[in-house]
């Protein structure tokens, strides 16, 4: 139990890590999987513990929402790099105060 | 029915006359405007005449006239009242009389003048204003018709605009009789609150009956109503607009600025003299003012070069004469000291406008000279009103002149003694002006001759001013009489008789003959400077610089960034200050707005964890 939910709070400061330091929007989508996966994978290991089916139906909410936003996030990063032709986060800046 | 009981007409005459010239400025010809401007005063000077014939054939008891409630708030209650008695009749006389005959001289003066509707319209005003102060019955009207006057006096300094620095002196004139007005209204006030009435009869009633003689409530009242007093009739320390409001038409500076309304302080006093009988200290205060200013305006009017203005500073020392008068208690020789004085400064103010008309409005009395043959009337009404401004026997200055000094030396001979230097250097500084302006070698050409409008008055007010002593007034009734009539012959009347000869002689020595040279006087070492103060009027102008107009401009300059604004704009300041911190913040790089958005998730949930 412990072991589980101690998992998934890795996986997620991993995926946060993940975003935050890098500059590839991949890369960032990426991570963000990996942080969706590990709420998923915390919903599973406290549905278990209680014994009630409303974590599994949790992560397929969760399922189903990642597979809509790597949807979205692809199709940006597509249209980014046709139009900026690269990825780099950080050189994307021109939204400034 | 009864004539006086017209009397309400006679202010309201000429205040129609204002408001006919007014609205139908544009519809009346030339000629129907000087019917109505000269004609309404003339009807209300001839309505005048017929009441005080009536009043003066019957008992002379006091009459009162009620027309009507002006304010009426719960006890405050203020009628347009009259009241008529001997003193009210002397000053009638004088406003209708001698404003008539300067309206008529104004007909021919102001001829070829574009604002000539204009003028007459405020001459009107001015007039109805001066009835209205003389004859009313409470303070409250009195001071309505004290503002009035002051108005048509601004109004009339400023009559040609259009040079900026006429302007400059008619506000110059309103701002400082202001300063003495509020005085005016705080005595008025106090009066009020203390005796609960604004009738001057029942007002004096209780001053007498109620206050205690030299305590604080009289002298306060009586030390407000003498500010009111002091800036309307020009004299210390209020007296320098006067000199200034000489930039009007010359008919104006002779109705208003010599013969009218700078006397109206006078009569104030005079009118509530019971109350000054009551505040003894401010009543000695009153002469040691007109002594003090008649010898700083003589001074200044001998060394003045304009002719208006050496006339200004005269007025300004004869209306100190009367306040010497009235601080030692002789009421009626004031008043007819004023009488006189209306007379012969009338008269002066018209010669030497006559002498400016036919100089192509030049006032430099050294740029004239040898006029005698040349203007003959102007010539003799100068003398005339020379002789009498400097009190020569047997002409009407000498008369009240002579009963003011003698009066004087009961009560205090230091004031007796300034009286008589004040003579001495009235007779300069007048026969000055006479010997420039009309004697010398160089016989001008006038092209321009005086029409009768111009010299009709000049003839019946040279007529007054030499016999207009021979006038008596009633005024006994009015006031206490304090000083016998005896005329006895010893040394001191002997020197007020004489003083104004040593000035006779003084300006002969100097300015006929040219025996001495007051060029050469005046540019000695040790004189120049004393010149340039008295040219300077004292150097009054310069004092109140420094006291009041430079401290002013001071504060202005500190507070030219509001202080109150502060408050506001530092709300702006704020406001911008944040917005552009806010807008720092905005980086457009994704990761920082991630960073953030942890940052603020971990702060708020720290914050629920630990409370």
């Amino acid at each position: 139990m412990e072991l589980g939910l101690s998992l998934s709070v890795v996986l997620f400061v991993l995926g946060l890590v993940g975003v935050l330091v890098r500059r590839n929007l991949i890369m960032m989508l990426m991570s963000l999987e990996v942080m969706l996966n590990a709420t998923g994978l915390a919903f599973i290991v406290a549905g278990s513990r209680w014994g009630q089916a409303d974590g599994q139906i949790m992560f397929l909410l969760i399922l189903t929402l990642a597979a809509a936003e790597v949807g979205v996030g692809l199709g940006l990063a597509l249209q980014i790099f046709h139009r900026f032709h690269t990825l780099d986060a950080d050189s994307m800046n021109e939204m400034k105060g | 029915m009864n004539v006086v009981e017209l009397l309400g007409w006679v202010p309201l005459i000429p205040f129609l006359g204002f408001l006919v010239l007014v609205l139908f400025r544009r519809q009346l010809s030339k000629p129907l405007v000087s019917w109505v401007g000269v004609g309404s005063v003339g009807l209300s000077g001839l309505l005048a005449a017929l009441i005080g014939t009536e009043f003066l054939k019957g008992t002379m008891q006091p009459y009162h006239l009620a027309l009507g409630d002006w304010i009426a708030i719960d006890n405050l209650i203020v009628p347009f009242g009259m009241y008529l008695d001997a003193l009210s009749l002397t000053m009638l006389f004088i406003v209708t009389g001698v404003g008539f005959l300067i309206h008529i001289y104004s007909a021919g003066f102001m001829d070829s003048d574009l604002g000539y509707t204009r003028f007459f319209a405020y001459m009107n005003l001015f007039v109805a204003a001066m009835l209205v102060l003389v004859l009313a019955d409470n303070l409250v009207l009195l001071y309505l018709g004290w503002e009035g006057v002051g108005l048509g006096s601004y109004l009339l300094i400023g009559f040609w605009y259009e040079d900026p620095n006429n302007g400059y002196a008619a506000r110059k004139a309103f701002v400082m009789t202001r300063i003495g007005d509020t005085a005016m209204v705080l005595g008025l006030f106090l009066l009020f609150t203390q005796l609960h009435t604004f009738d001057i009869q029942f007002l004096m009633f209780r001053v007498t009956s109620q206050w205690t003689p030299g305590t604080l409530l009289p002298v306060a009242a009586a030390a407000l109503l003498l500010g009111g007093a002091v800036g309307k009739s020009a004299q210390l320390p209020l007296q320098s607009w006067l000199p200034d409001a000489m930039a009007g038409p010359t008919p104006v500076s002779a109705l208003i600025h010599a013969a009218t309304m700078v006397t109206a302080g006078v009569y104030l006093i005079a009118r509530t003299h019971a109350l000054f009988m009551m505040a003894p200290s401010v009543q000695f205060a009153v002469a040691v003012l007109g002594a003090i200013t008649l010898l700083m305006a003589s001074c200044s009017a001998i060394v003045q070069t304009d002719i208006k203005r050496i006339l200004a500073y005269s007025t300004i020392s004869q209306i100190g004469y009367m306040f010497l008068a009235l601080g030692v208690g002789a009421w009626s020789s004031a008043i007819f000291h004023l009488l006189t004085h209306a007379f012969f400064k009338a008269l002066l103010f018209l010669a030497a406008g006559a002498v400016i008309f036919c100089f192509h409005h030049e006032h430099n009395i050294f740029k004239m000279g040898g006029l005698r043959k040349a203007m003959p009337l102007a010539f003799w009404s100068f003398m005339i009103g020379s002789a009498s401004l400097s009190a020569l026997p047997f002409t009407s200055g000498f008369y009240s002149k002579h009963d003011i000094l003698l009066a004087t030396f009961e009560v205090s001979p230091v004031l007796w003694a300034a009286g008589c230097l004040g003579a001495l250097l009235t007779a300069i500084y007048s026969f000055r002006l006479v010997f420039v302006v009309f004697f010398g070698k160089n016989c001008p050409v006038v092209e321009k001759s005086l029409g009768w409008q111009m010299s009709l008055p000049l003839i019946l007010l040279s007529v007054l001013a030499l016999f207009g002593g021979m006038l008596t007034i009633p005024l006994d009734s009015v006031f206490p009489v304090l000083f016998g009539n005896a005329h006895t012959f010893n040394l001191v009347s002997f020197i007020t008789v004489t003083a104004p000869f040593i000035g006779l002689l003084l300006a002969v020595l100097f300015y006929l003959t040219g025996t001495f040279s007051a060029q050469g006087l005046a540019n000695s070492q040790g004189l120049k400077r004393i010149h340039r103060f008295f040219v300077s009027g004292w150097g009054m102008d310069a004092l109140y610089d420094t006291l009041v107009l430079h401290p002013f401009k001071v504060l202005t300059e500190l507070n030219k960034n509001d202080a109150v604004d502060c408050l506001y704009t530092s709300i702006a300041f704020i406001s911008r200050k944040g917005h552009l911190m806010i807008s720092a913040s905005q980086t457009g790089q994704i990761r920082w707005y991630a960073s953030s958005m942890v940052l603020g998730t971990v702060v708020v949930i720290a914050i629920g964890w630990l409370s």
